[in-house]
């Protein structure tokens, strides 16, 4: 038997499962459980109790309003993929969950689990990031929407109260005109990222930068806006000088030194996936005002 | 500890079973169920070895609970074979080419190419690449596998063909 004993609660409703994050000491959610599966069964986690929210109805939907895309609970990372609405409507979220991991974790993994588990290499965190984004939670105390840039606190942490559960994530609309693109770098496909960015970048009528909204994972204790680099961007003609000189400004954020990739290798990976996210995105852009 | 009543379709077949909230699907199908078709390798979601149909999705039953396939419909590598006993295209593929050495990925990976043809019956090898890419052989380097898959895929399509 791998996992330590646990108590397993298989809730029927959000409210039930909320009730059992209070009846006990230490407890997770499970949702698609690839993240916590694993840590229950190395022992990393040993939680009194585990509560199933599997078979909660509802919390399985996509929902796209306006370019917006909201989804629940259990929505797989698969089902985001292969949802033809929601890559109509938002085509940056198919190109970053095409990184995370491989299909079969894919099938049974969620998007909320990914945000709640909050692995600072973790693909769709950084995206939500990037994009401004909000999970809603529930608790005893009721519900309430928390912006990305308040919930990742550290590696593995958010700011969530231990009451509390992720019921849906939500993606804003990319703006109008706007280029996108995630790129990473991982050491076999479907690993975790040594780094990855997501970059959005609207270009104004001039064809300079307008705005721009970049995030990474992997280079810091959690996901990171790049506040420095977007601002070097900005008003810029986004040559490639002007790309570049704005990427390195990375450097100072880059603070994750595992052995595999020290700090002066993953800096100069960051950069250039920068170089390469932006000129992806500022294609893109050119492509749609075509 | 209190175990739990759990009932699922295995390979076609209704089963039952008393199990621990924390047995992995994996630990049932071969501790309980006696099909050890399925293979331990990393107990992680790293290796593939253990991937098994779960509702018509590929996943690794050494990253979910059995009680999470409570009334699911499983498929393992033993029920790959047709209905005859004779091997299935797959199966034979793998031994034509030499698709396998030590064959400890190749339950995994069979299980894992009979869903990939069922999701894209005529696949690139970039797609098999990448369709198989959660299932980790040390020993073939990949190449007779993919192989194997390819000539399975063309195999089936003319089978099919057959048929119609």
């Amino acid at each position: 038997m791998k996992p330590a004993r646990f108590e397993y609660v298989a809730a029927k409703t959000v409210a039930e499962a909320i009730d059992a994050r209070s009846s006990f000491d230490d407890t997770v959610i499970l949702a698609g459980g690839q993240s916590l599966i694993p840590m229950l069964n190395y022992r990393v986690a040993q939680p009194d109790a585990v509560i199933d929210i599997n078979r909660v109805p509802g919390l399985d939907t996509i929902s796209v309003d306006n370019g917006a895309v909201r989804v629940g609970a259990l929505v797989r990372h698969r089902q985001l993929e292969l949802s033809a609405e929601a890559f109509a409507a938002h085509p940056l979220l198919r190109e970053a969950l095409d990184n995370v991991a491989h299909i079969p974790i894919r099938n049974r993994g969620t998007i909320c689990g990914s945000i709640a588990h909050a692995d600072a290499a973790a693909e769709m965190p950084a995206v939500l990031v990037c994009l401004d984004g909000f999970v809603t939670a529930q608790g005893s105390g009721g519900e309430r929407n928390v912006p990305a840039s308040d919930l990742f606190l550290f590696h593995m942490t958010t700011t969530l109260d231990s009451d509390e559960i992720i019921t849906s994530a939500t993606f804003p609309a990319l703006p109008k005109g706007s280029g996108y693109a995630f790129e990473e770098l991982t050491r076999r496909h479907g690993d975790y990222a040594v780094a990855g960015i997501c970059a959005v970048i609207t270009p104004g009528p001039d064809g300079n930068c307008a705005s721009a909204s970049l995030s990474a994972c992997g280079i810091a204790e959690k996901p990171v806006r790049l506040s420095a680099v977007e601002a070097a961007l900005v008003g810029t003609n986004l040559s490639d000088d002007a790309v570049s000189a704005a990427a390195a400004l990375v450097d100072d954020m880059v603070t994750n030194e595992d052995d595999g990739a020290g700090g002066r290798y993953r800096r100069q990976v960051a950069r250039t996936l920068i170089t390469r996210a932006v000129a992806k995105a500022c294609q893109r852009a050119a492509q749609g005002r075509a | 500890m209190s175990k739990m009543h759990v009932k699922m379709t295995v390979n076609g077949k209704p089963v039952e079973g008393l199990a621990e909230p924390r047995t992995l699907l994996i630990h049932f199908l071969r501790e309980d169920l006696n099909l050890t078709g399925p293979h331990i390798g990393c107990d992680t979601s790293h290796c593939g070895a253990c991937t098994v149909d779960l509702d018509g999705k590929s996943v690794k039953s050494c990253t979910v609970f059995v009680a999470q396939a409570n009334g699911a419909e499983v498929t393992t590598i033993e029920g790959i074979a047709n209905p005859d006993g004779t091997l299935h295209a797959l199966q034979e593929a793998f031994r034509e080419h030499h698709g396998l050495q030590c064959g400890f990925c190749t339950p995994g990976m069979i299980t894992r190419a009979h869903r990939l043809l069922q999701e894209n019956p005529n696949p690139t090898e970039a797609e098999i690449r990448m369709g198989i890419s959660g299932n980790l052989c040390r020993c073939t380097g990949y190449q007779n596998i993919v192989k194997s898959i390819t000539a399975a895929a063309e195999q089936l399509a003319s089978m099919k063909e057959a048929a119609e």
